[in-house]
């Protein structure tokens, strides 16, 4: 999809009269259309050529691509690398950040660093704990949480003022986002939390991976009851289960994961377990798209990215259009 | 494990109703420590409340307590240090996603606080960040001196 003020790969979008940033994703979002993001795993690996390569096989399937930042509290590529490579050939990226490798002079600093390198988008995290990852001799760092770092950001970009209160003299334009898991406990208590995130200064949500269709529905419908629905874009979190094992895995040693045992039951017995996984995942995507107030869709297909275009393709999510990617800008120059 | 800080949040209602007397009369107490000094006294409260707290609430002595607005479930027991919790990470059984033998400090906050009758503002606000610089401080002495830089504000937090 290209804009009629289509930049320059690399460079920015104009900022649109009631947007906030430059970017892709909140074009696509505010022209009411059906978003699609996807995750991109960083590398263990200092080698730039390795990040292009697993960007390119989202090119027309995504609307922006989730850097994460040392998810499961493992070490990989920083967030801020990724995007600032990705987005020098025009990516539109959503990076994320995570409070708990990262105190707020940190935090602040990365997001001038990483909008200044082009970046529209970015997700505030707690953090999964330490004690999940690689590194479980690591300090903790959880100077803020998620709530504090979205109004932190909010403060730099609409205040131009650090959180100590010093002034910035050009803010960072960013559209800010945060998680919702509406599968954890306590349930009742979610949609409330989703309120105040938005009061902090959330703009758009990704949620944790949704495997239960019904439970979804119940927050969406407490979501609406509230009226939040019109005051943030959701996008409904999405992925394919490798396996019925992986599933079983994921269940009990990801933290926030919610895996109903019909789903489990239905990957034992197909026979190819990773195409129902994939069949699983479409299923979903086609059940959450028809709930009033979900947005688009975020695809965590860890280990498993190259699903990513036969999901979105078969689906029929992006109703005939083509996100922006690398190759469009060329076809548009030629 | 944990047996205290899950009594103090069942027992949230008058804990906190003492807490409120305690500081009432504490306030009542400021021309007389402004006349000692708050740098001073500051040591002595601090060992006194890392007593009490501690034993109750298994406090952090983080020095900003919220305890009033957080069910007497002290949330710097949170691995994450969540002061606007809990995190996506709680489990089913309402567990902590780190310490899974440990009930999530928010989920024993929210119950608390309906005891104490406040239960809208845990939801309703969005708690600042913590200021490292008060870590080991009387937190106490904090309030009574706030009370007096501030009187039109809520004496309670």
């Amino acid at each position: 999809m290209l804009f009629e003020d289509e930049p320059m790969a690399g460079e920015n979008l104009p900022i649109l009269p009631g947007h906030v940033s430059p970017g892709r994703l909140e074009r696509v979002l505010r022209a009411g259309r059906f978003a699609v993001t996807a995750e991109i795993a960083p590398p263990d690996s200092a080698d730039p050529a390795e990040v292009y390569e697993r960007a390119r096989i989202f090119d027309g399937y995504v609307d922006a691509i989730n850097a994460t930042d040392g998810s499961g509290a493992n070490c990989h590529m920083s967030s801020v690398g990724m995007c600032s490579l990705l987005t020098r050939h025009g990516y539109a990226m959503v990076m994320q950040v995570s409070c708990r490798d990262k105190n707020r002079i940190a935090i602040q600093g990365d997001v001038l660093g990483a909008s200044a390198m082009g970046v529209a988008n970015i997700l505030c995290l707690t953090g999964d704990g330490v004690e999940s990852g690689d590194h479980p001799q690591a300090k903790p760092v959880f100077d803020l949480d998620c709530m504090t770092a979205l109004g932190m950001i909010r403060g730099m970009r609409d205040d131009s003022r650090f959180m100590s209160g010093r002034r910035i003299t050009s803010p960072p334009p960013v559209f800010i986002g945060a998680a919702a898991n509406p599968f954890a406990a306590p349930r009742d208590f979610r949609p409330l939390r989703l309120a105040r995130k938005i009061d902090a200064g959330a703009q758009f949500i990704q949620t944790q991976y949704c495997f239960d269709i019904e439970m979804f529905k119940q927050y969406m419908a407490r979501v609406r009851d509230l009226g939040l629905h019109e005051k943030v874009y959701i996008m409904a979190g999405v992925g394919p289960l490798a396996s019925a094992r992986s599933a079983e895995w994921v269940r009990t040693h990801v933290a926030g994961v919610h895996i109903p045992d019909a789903v489990i039951e239905r990957l034992k017995g197909a026979g190819d377990q990773a195409q129902e996984g994939v069949d699983i995942c479409k299923d979903m995507i086609r059940q959450a798209r028809e709930i009033e107030g979900v947005h688009g869709v975020h695809i965590m297909a860890y280990k498993q990215e190259r699903r990513v275009a036969e999901i979105v393709e078969s689906t029929g999510i992006l109703e005939g259009r083509t996100p922006w990617h690398p190759g469009i800008a060329y076809q548009k120059t030629a | 494990m944990y047996k205290m800080r899950l009594w103090s949040a069942r027992n949230a209602r008058w804990l906190n109703r003492f807490y409120e007397v305690l500081l009432r009369n504490l306030i009542l107490l400021h021309p007389l420590f402004a006349r000692i000094g708050y740098a001073r006294l500051d040591k002595f409260f601090l060992a006194i409340e890392k007593i009490i707290k501690g034993f109750l609430f298994d406090s952090q002595s983080c020095g900003q307590c919220t305890l009033s607005y957080t069910g007497m479930s002290c949330p710097m027991n949170c691995p994450k240090a969540m002061r606007n919790g809990p995190c996506g990470g709680v489990r089913p059984d309402g567990g902590c996603e780190v310490k899974p033998d440990m009930p999530c400090v928010w989920v024993v906050a929210m119950e608390g606080q309906q005891r104490i009758d406040k239960h809208e503002r845990v939801v309703k606000f969005v708690r600042p960040p913590v200021d490292a610089r008060l870590k080991n401080t009387s937190a106490w002495l904090r309030e009574v001196r706030k009370h007096h830089a501030h009187p039109e504000l809520e004496s309670l937090q």
